[in-house]
């Protein structure tokens, strides 16, 4: 099959690969229909992250349709049209049972790289190093998806692949900004980045009924966006002084909420800090704990922070904030997701602003690599 | 057959070893450190969501973990809040040099190598089978590409 290769540090091409293969008896194989560009890749693509071998294929975020299915598959047939969590969980273990499925013991298959990184293994991600993971990206023909019938979801007829793709990672992303920011009606929020990830944040907390949303970002194409289809308020840090604008927008108190959505373009790697390498000191994450009012919640989404220094860490003792932050629990919101994207509660085809066969990978993850041509997210059609 | 049960910290535990019966103290717990373990025979544990004879059933060790039977010990007990049951194993003299197969399947790092056998054996209770990467073109010969 064809698949969108990692061939070196911002170099990727097309190339025939081994079709995959059902492995376990609770996988399935799904042919490709729409697979994402995502700011988690691009330290991949930079090859700032170890273990990125030539060869691998990259995405995670993807919709298709199910052609086979293993011996313990339940829920799912041949033919059905899914949207998979770009998580990979068992749905069996303690973490799953609670909800938290980014957290899953055994969604992986590599546990060399993130256990001495960050003390135990978290849940599986689809395009990530073999020592990181174990599964091929969704870039590509098709893909194998294990734990099938906790991963995958039929998604209704009415929902358009280029809707219902972006309740693969994106849109439970941003649920889960406001779910763990607590976001309830009367709060003003403020969400940092206006990538997909932010601006499905703020869609998410009008949904949970906040009075105020304003997103901070330089780009204006995006800040637009931000207004005509989220109906949020823009702020442009390139224009304006954004912790003066928030103490005005919000009473003099702070947002109730603060939700960094930026994401890795703004740190130099996931492993950046580690001892001899520089640790990065994340303005935007500053910025919200600085803005945030006393007894408030900043809430961290943006994937590949890494290690980071310069942190107010005394902001978050004198104001008694809470912070909080995670990857994603899909499995616990995209049933809801879809059922909103099926009501035209939430919208989120816009986003998707370069389509593109896959034969233009590359090209496409230059474009959102660079924030070029008003790109947000760039969708392959393999 | 003895299954460790609840224990007051710093307490004294039954646990199996190699089909016997042992008494062993409790250690108390360590922060993790980058620096190489200076307790490579540690008591290696995970915590697997079932009850204690569903995961240690009297009688068998749990796969992959009967291969080593004779070079390690095993131990099972509650875990709290209703997690489940924390299966830990080590080495059975306490020191990393295990003898013959079991040197071998161990290698350099016993603790890392038992890491991944109760791995193992926690996904077998928990999801009824062990998760298998996806295989490499290099494990593939003869396919396209």
């Amino acid at each position: 099959m064809r698949a969108l290769c990692w061939e070196g540090a911002d170099t990727l091409a097309v190339r025939q690969v081994p079709d995959p293969e059902l492995r376990n008896a609770q996988d399935m194989i799904v042919r490709v229909r729409r697979s994402v560009t995502c700011g988690a890749d691009l330290p991949l693509l930079a090859g700032r992250v170890p273990h990125l071998a030539a060869g691998d294929v990259l995405g995670h975020e993807f919709l298709g349709d199910v052609v086979e299915v293993g011996p313990e598959v339940r829920r799912h047939r041949v033919a059905d049209r899914v949207v998979v969590c770009a998580g990979i969980a068992c749905g069996a273990c303690w973490f799953c049972r609670q909800g938290l499925f980014a957290c899953c013991d055994n969604g992986t298959t590599g546990t060399a790289g993130a256990e001495p990184e960050w003390g135990q293994p978290t849940g599986g991600c689809y395009g990530r190093p073999a020592l990181l993971g174990g599964f091929a990206g969704s870039h590509a023909e098709f893909v194998r998806v294990p734990y099938a019938d906790v991963g995958a979801f039929t998604v209704p007829d009415g929902v358009s692949d280029d809707r219902a793709v972006f309740a693969s990672d994106a849109a439970p992303t941003g649920w889960m900004g406001a779910e763990l920011g607590e976001v309830s009606p009367g709060d003003v929020v403020a969400v940092w980045g206006a990538g997909a990830v932010g601006q499905l944040t703020a869609a998410a907390a009008r949904l949970r009924g906040a009075d105020r949303v304003i997103v901070v970002d330089e780009h204006d194409e995006r800040l637009r966006m931000v207004e005509r289809h989220v109906g949020a308020e823009p702020l442009n840090y390139r224009y304006l002084d954004v912790p003066a604008e928030l103490r005005e927008r919000s009473g003099g108190r702070g947002p109730d909420v603060c939700v960094e959505a930026v994401g890795p373009a703004a740190s130099p790697g996931l492993f950046a800090g580690r001892p001899g390498r520089r640790a990065d000191g994340s303005p935007a994450l500053r910025e919200a704990v600085h803005s945030c009012r006393k007894g408030g919640t900043v809430v961290l989404l943006g994937t590949g922070t890494g290690f980071v220094d310069t942190f107010p860490l005394g902001a978050v003792l004198d104001k008694g904030l809470t912070v909080r932050g995670g990857r994603q629990h899909g499995q616990r919101w995209i049933p809801m997701l879809l059922e909103r994207m099926a009501r035209d509660e939430l919208r989120t085809e816009h986003l998707a602003t370069h389509r593109l066969p896959l034969e233009r990978g590359a090209e496409g993850y230059a474009l959102f690599r660079d924030r070029a041509d008003g790109c947000v997210r760039a969708v392959f059609s393999p | 057959m003895a299954r460790m049960g609840r224990l007051a910290s710093g307490g004294l535990a039954l646990v199996l070893a190699g089909g016997a019966l042992a008494l062993v103290r409790r250690h108390r717990h360590r922060p993790p450190t980058a620096a190489p373990d200076p307790r490579p025979g540690r008591w290696q544990v995970v915590t697997v969501a079932g009850r204690p004879e569903e995961v240690l059933p009297p009688g068998r060790w749990p796969e992959p973990l009967r291969r080593l039977d004779g070079a390690v010990e095993l131990s099972a007990r509650p875990a709290p809040g209703g997690r489940g049951t924390e299966l830990a194993a080590r080495p059975l003299s306490g020191e990393p040099t295990l003898p013959g197969l079991a040197a071998h399947l161990v290698g350099d790092d016993p603790g890392r190598f038992l890491r991944q056998a109760l791995r193992e054996a926690k996904q077998l209770v928990e999801t009824g089978e062990v998760l298998r990467a996806d295989r490499s073109r290099l494990d593939r010969p003869g396919t396209a590409g």
